[in-house]
């Protein structure tokens, strides 16, 4: 097939999204026209420092926040690592215990390995077959040494939905700080800190059609944090470093879009998933879908397709104009399949054979068609040259 | 990340599929590591006639399968033994280091080809001296 003949289509939009052109327009003048230190005190900083604060605003609104309360950074992994780090070393004299999830993001889990290294212990709650947490276990977990519960809000590769709102009673009740990281949720969940019981919040601009490189971290008022980067005094004393006045203002004016109707716009990518996902598991044969069924973000599609090799088909997906992505060791450095895959219990074989479709704003109809049409394809074609898969008219047992 | 020689030999692998009448068979891998290569051998007077393939796993182990096999076809027995991970590498116009191991897996596929040959034929198995699958060095920390 020649490159002429092949449709683009975008399905991994859980990896980044593109910036929108809303988003794009409101950042452009703080490259140029508004380029001054916000910081400074002359009339040049005057429209940058305005443009942060609206964006502070934005971010606010959002999340039903305080402006005071909201705190920019780099993006998500800062935010991970601000969040759960700076918790540890102002608290580290009330308690010296975490409570996570097995299923974290690396920036999350690194982390709190890094802390387990420091003298800190973790647990590292399991999750059931779906990847859900049970909040019962987060209270049992919970010590008289516990100085914080971090479980993420929607999970980044099967888009598990947690319980939050639970975790965050739960956490509260027995007055111990909580974290989520809300980096794939954030456009796709609505959001209240308050009726959550959400005391820290991560999330990342380029998730949802903002610009890369630019993050913040919500932080309740009261909460005792250390400060991770040191520095000037911007972000009022808490975070150093010159404002990305663009970044900032992009993040802004893409949360405002995000979340001006997540409703709406989960309905319209719910209907194109659930057809995807209907496709998919109609027309091939041993494949499942990973996550939970119905508690899942309204974009995420991740299966597993026995007796074949995640690399194997994104590649093959990519020859044919479809971006995906896969939980497969292969894809990494690291050769090991995908941590979350395994903690929902599928054995190595099947986690290796993982791909993941995430849809948004650019999708259409038209894209799950052309999906529906490619993938049954490649899959056979990797079937074929697999000697894993049975011959032809074995019966094998059905994947659950 | 990969070149262009590695996604040709990926998209159209040639010699794919099983040799009824094989004389060798050779499998090295697991599906836990999320490699598996099989090699089926024809053999006439000590040189390899036919062969095929066939692989579960990622981009890499399916292009040194094929390319593999290509190198293989026609060599004696004993040429096929020497033929190192490096010379199908080197055919592929390189490797990512961390998909090195796909070579040497290919590698150790034809010796197990060659080994179960000899085996057939009540001859003692050579020495592979390499990888077995686990423990190897290949499958960091998988299994």
């Amino acid at each position: 097939m020649s490159n002429q003949d092949q449709r683009p289509v975008y399905m991994d939009h859980a990896a980044t999204t593109f910036t929108k052109p809303e988003v794009l327009a409101a950042m452009e003048p703080y490259f140029s026209r508004y380029f001054g230190n916000p910081s400074s005190l002359y009339r040049f900083a005057g429209e940058p420092r305005k443009g942060v604060e609206a964006a502070r605003g934005q971010v606010a609104a959002a999340l039903g926040a305080t402006p005071g309360e909201i705190y920019f950074c780099a993006g998500g992994s800062e935010a991970d690592n601000w969040a759960i780090k700076g918790v540890a070393l102002a608290n580290h004299k009330r308690g010296d215990h975490i409570v996570t999830t097995a299923i974290e993001h690396h920036a999350v889990l690194h982390t709190c390995e890094w802390l387990e290294k420091q003298g800190f212990s973790v647990t590292y709650l399991p999750v059931d077959k779906f990847g859900r947490v049970d909040p019962g276990e987060v209270e049992e977990a919970i010590t008289g040494r516990t100085i914080l519960v971090s479980v993420m809000a929607a999970n980044n590769e099967i888009g598990t939905v947690q319980p939050i709102a639970r975790i965050g009673k739960i956490a509260r009740d027995r007055g111990v700080l909580f974290h989520t990281d809300a980096v794939q949720a954030v456009g796709a969940v609505p959001i209240d800190v308050d009726a959550m019981g959400i005391d820290l919040l991560s999330l990342s601009a380029h998730k949802f059609y903002g610009p890369k490189g630019i993050g913040a971290l919500y932080v309740r008022r009261g909460s005792r944090l250390e400060n991770l980067v040191h520095g000037g005094g911007q972000e009022r004393g808490r975070r150093a470093g010159t404002e990305n006045v663009p970044g900032i203002v992009g993040l802004g004016r893409a949360i405002e879009l995000a979340t001006a109707d997540i409703e709406g716009h989960n309905r319209r990518l719910a209907a194109m998933r659930d057809r995807l996902i209907r496709g998919v598991l109609d027309a091939i044969p041993d494949s499942r879908l990973n996550g939970h069924p119905t508690e899942r973000l309204a974009n995420n599609a991740n299966f597993s397709f026995r007796y074949v090799e995640g690399e194997s088909i994104l590649l093959m997906l990519d020859a044919r104009g479809i971006a995906a992505s896969t939980g497969s060791a292969c894809s990494s450095a690291s050769l090991e399949p995908s941590h979350v895959l395994l903690a929902t219990g599928l054995p190595h074989e099947e986690a290796h054979g993982s791909l993941r479709l995430t849809l948004g704003d650019a999708n259409s109809e038209e894209d799950v068609d052309y999906v529906l049409e490619v993938l049954p394809d490649v899959i056979g074609r990797l079937r074929q040259i697999s000697p894993l898969t049975p011959p032809a008219g074995k019966k094998v047992q059905e994947a659950e | 990340m990969y070149t262009e020689r590695v996604m040709e030999e990926f998209t159209n692998p040639k010699n794919v599929g099983e040799l009824a009448d094989a004389d060798g068979v050779g499998e090295v891998g697991s599906p836990s590591c999320g490699d598996i290569m099989r090699i089926y051998l024809k053999i006439e007077d000590d040189r390899i006639t036919d062969v095929r393939f066939r692989t579960f796993g990622c981009a890499a182990a399916i292009a040194s399968s094929s390319m593999a096999t290509r190198m293989i076809r026609g060599m004696t027995l004993d040429e096929a033994w020497d033929l190192s991970n490096g010379d199908v590498v080197a055919a592929l116009g390189g490797l990512p280091d961390a998909k090195v191991h796909c070579s040497l897996l290919a590698r150790d596929a034809i010796r197990a080809a060659v080994n179960d040959y000899r085996a057939r034929r009540g001859l003692p198995p050579r020495e592979t001296g390499s990888c077995g699958g686990d423990g190897c060095g290949c499958h960091p920390k998988n299994g």
